[in-house]
């Protein structure tokens, strides 16, 4: 791990939608970001704040309007298998059932399209073992007996398991997660945060969790992002999102479970609540929460007059 | 009024005879028409009776002719080769909408093309394909593909481009090369639709098959339609119209039946 050069760095990125009438709207507004190997990371946020946007930036699935996107000082390329994902919609491969798209991976990596007609045999083989693979990620996701249905006979909650499931069984140097735990119950929530957290401490991943759950995003992140597009500035109301909140959670991490019902918890999350949540609390950027190490910023002075 | 209701629900027997109903009606109405032109005239040719058909299809079916040929075989079986090959050749079609569906070099050499090309009437251009592909086989086949061709390679390119972006990244993560990609993510998806299409236009493909047998060949259905045709034969005519049909709907369900079983989970998608 390299202190002075961290894994991923954004600076001054803007994203830019075309309306409806061609003129622009701004959705992120000045992301500055620095986030070293390893980390935990859960991005909070309003809906529609653009937090789905921030991890197409990071996927490499889309290039920012402006600024840039460095992963280990370089610009990033298109989408590869050092950076998995778990999209908030259209998660599965359709035509598969559920071993196969969490194969999907491992038999893509190992062998082209046309090994299974040049040596079956050795492929069988490895088929084989990449199944016994796959078949304890389904056991641990509660989904061993649904090896062989189709996405569609599955329910939503079911279907982002298996799709974190075909994600992780890849070790990813870095997984983005976009509410993957939206549609499960409370129960399996739990089962999975544990098991997300103890792949993420054995895998050494980064990862990027978004949520709208704001206790599940302390509990689980050992560094909080707050994406949004309430706040103000010297110029007036703010103009698409930004990162108006950026700290480490408190104590050790991962977390004990008593973690989720400690007093440190509750004031945490009220506080996220209201600064970056709450349309009718427009917060000063002079005031961000931007407590991380790694945590920073570079300030245009029409936004922020700074007293000498 | 319920039976006409959203919600109307039949059994399986009312089912049966509601849909039976228009066959037999027309049936009906065919030889009543048959019987009043006989009693006007016996020798009507142009709605032969049942028994007179009959004897169209004893002579064509299960007699030699002066050949020593079993006409209707003979001639369902030339069809069904120029038919088969040509359907065969629109695998060409299918890979070429795939790639112009995935690929922007593809996509800007051939789409403008493709859609122009659509739009030229094929059957104008037959006597060029028979200077060109000979008065054989080849330019029958070259016809019916001509015909198909393009709209068959444009459904494929709209379907591959209407998979989701987020299939193809995903893929992408998870180490998956441009083949496999093509050949393993959006190829497999889109295949039960593609099929639904080349299905849809197994019409297209016998009226085509006719128009280039009407022209020049020494056997076919087409062929034979329009030989007997001189003589208005409508006892032969009728059953051969009949027995295309009944070709087409077989060939039709085949593929149904096939998509129910190797693309289960298509249905419900
Ligand atoms: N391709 C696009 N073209 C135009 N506008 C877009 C596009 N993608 C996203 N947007 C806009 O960007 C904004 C942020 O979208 P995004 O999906 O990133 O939000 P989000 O924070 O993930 O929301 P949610 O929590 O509801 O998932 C939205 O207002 C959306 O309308
Ligand atoms: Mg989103």
């Amino acid at each position: 791990m390299n202190d002075t050069n961290p894994m991923l760095h954004l600076e001054d990125v803007y994203m830019r939608y075309p309306s409806r009438d061609g003129t622009p709207i701004t959705i992120l507004n000045d992301i500055d970001l620095k986030v070293r190997q390893g980390e935990f990371i859960t991005v909070v946020g309003p809906s529609g704040c653009g937090k789905s946007t921030l991890l197409r930036l990071i996927l490499g699935a889309e290039s920012p309007t402006e600024g840039a996107v460095l992963l280990d000082g370089k610009k990033l390329d298109a989408p590869n298998r050092n950076r998995g994902i778990v999209f908030q919609k259209y998660s599965l491969f359709p035509h598969l059932s559920v071993m196969d798209n969490i194969v999907f991976g491992l038999d893509a990596e190992a062998h082209g399209m046309f090994l299974g007609w040049l040596k079956p045999g050795q492929m069988r083989q490895r088929r084989r073992a990449f199944r016994d693979q796959a078949q304890v990620y389904l056991e641990r996701i509660g989904l061993a007996d649904a090896a062989d249905k189709y996405p569609h006979e599955l329910s939503g909650g079911m279907r982002q398991r298996v799709a974190i499931a075909q994600s992780l069984i890849m070790k990813p140097r870095i997984l983005l997660m976009d509410e993957p735990f939206g549609a499960l119950d409370h129960a399996t929530r739990t089962e999975m945060q544990l098991f997300i957290l103890e792949q993420w401490e054995q895998a050494e991943m980064t990862i990027f969790f978004v949520t709208h759950d704001l206790e599940e995003a302390c509990f689980l992140g050992s560094r909080v992002l707050v994406l949004s597009q309430y706040y103000q500035t010297d110029a007036g109301r703010g103009q698409g999102a930004k990162i108006v909140g950026d700290f480490a959670t408190p104590g050790g991490h991962p977390k004990p479970t008593d973690f989720l019902y400690s007093e440190e918890m509750s004031q945490l999350v009220h506080r996220i609540r209201s600064e970056g949540l709450s349309p009718d609390n427009l917060q000063h950027i002079r005031d961000f929460n931007l407590t991380h190490r790694d945590a920073f910023r570079t300030v245009n002075p029409e936004e922020w007059q700074r007293e000498q | 009024m319920k039976f006409l209701s959203m919600h109307a629900k039949f059994g399986p027997v009312t089912t049966a005879l509601l849909s039976a109903s228009l066959f037999v009606l027309c049936v009906a109405a065919y030889f009543t028409a048959s019987h009043i032109r006989h009693q006007e005239n016996p020798k009507d040719k142009i709605m032969p009776t049942i028994g007179k058909m009959w004897k169209g299809v004893e002579n064509t079916a299960f007699k030699e002719d002066r050949k020593g040929e079993y006409r209707l075989w003979v001639d369902t079986w030339a069809s069904a080769k120029r038919l088969g090959y040509s359907t065969l050749l629109l695998v060409l079609a299918v890979l070429l909408g795939l790639h112009m569906g995935l690929y922007p070099f593809f996509e800007a050499v051939f789409y403008r093309f493709i859609l122009f090309f659509d739009k030229v009437p094929a059957l104008a251009l037959l006597p060029i394909l028979f200077i060109i592909f000979g008065l054989g086989e080849l330019s029958k086949v070259m016809l019916i593909l001509l015909g198909v061709f393009p709209t068959i390679a444009l459904d494929t390119y709209l379907r591959a481009k209407a998979v989701p972006r987020e299939q193809i990244i995903k893929g992408r993560t998870l180490g998956a090369g441009s083949a496999k990609i093509t050949y393993g993510v959006v190829l497999p998806q889109i295949m039960p639709d593609v099929l639904n299409t080349i299905r849809l236009n197994f019409k297209a493909m016998v009226l085509f098959l006719i128009a280039g047998e009407s022209l020049a060949a020494t056997a076919g259905l087409g062929y034979r339609i329009f030989v007997v045709r001189r003589y208005i034969a409508m006892e032969i005519i009728i059953p051969y119209v009949l027995w295309m049909s009944l070709l087409a709907f077989v060939a039709d369900l085949l593929v149904r039946l096939w998509i129910k079983k190797r693309y289960a989970w298509y249905q419900a998608h």
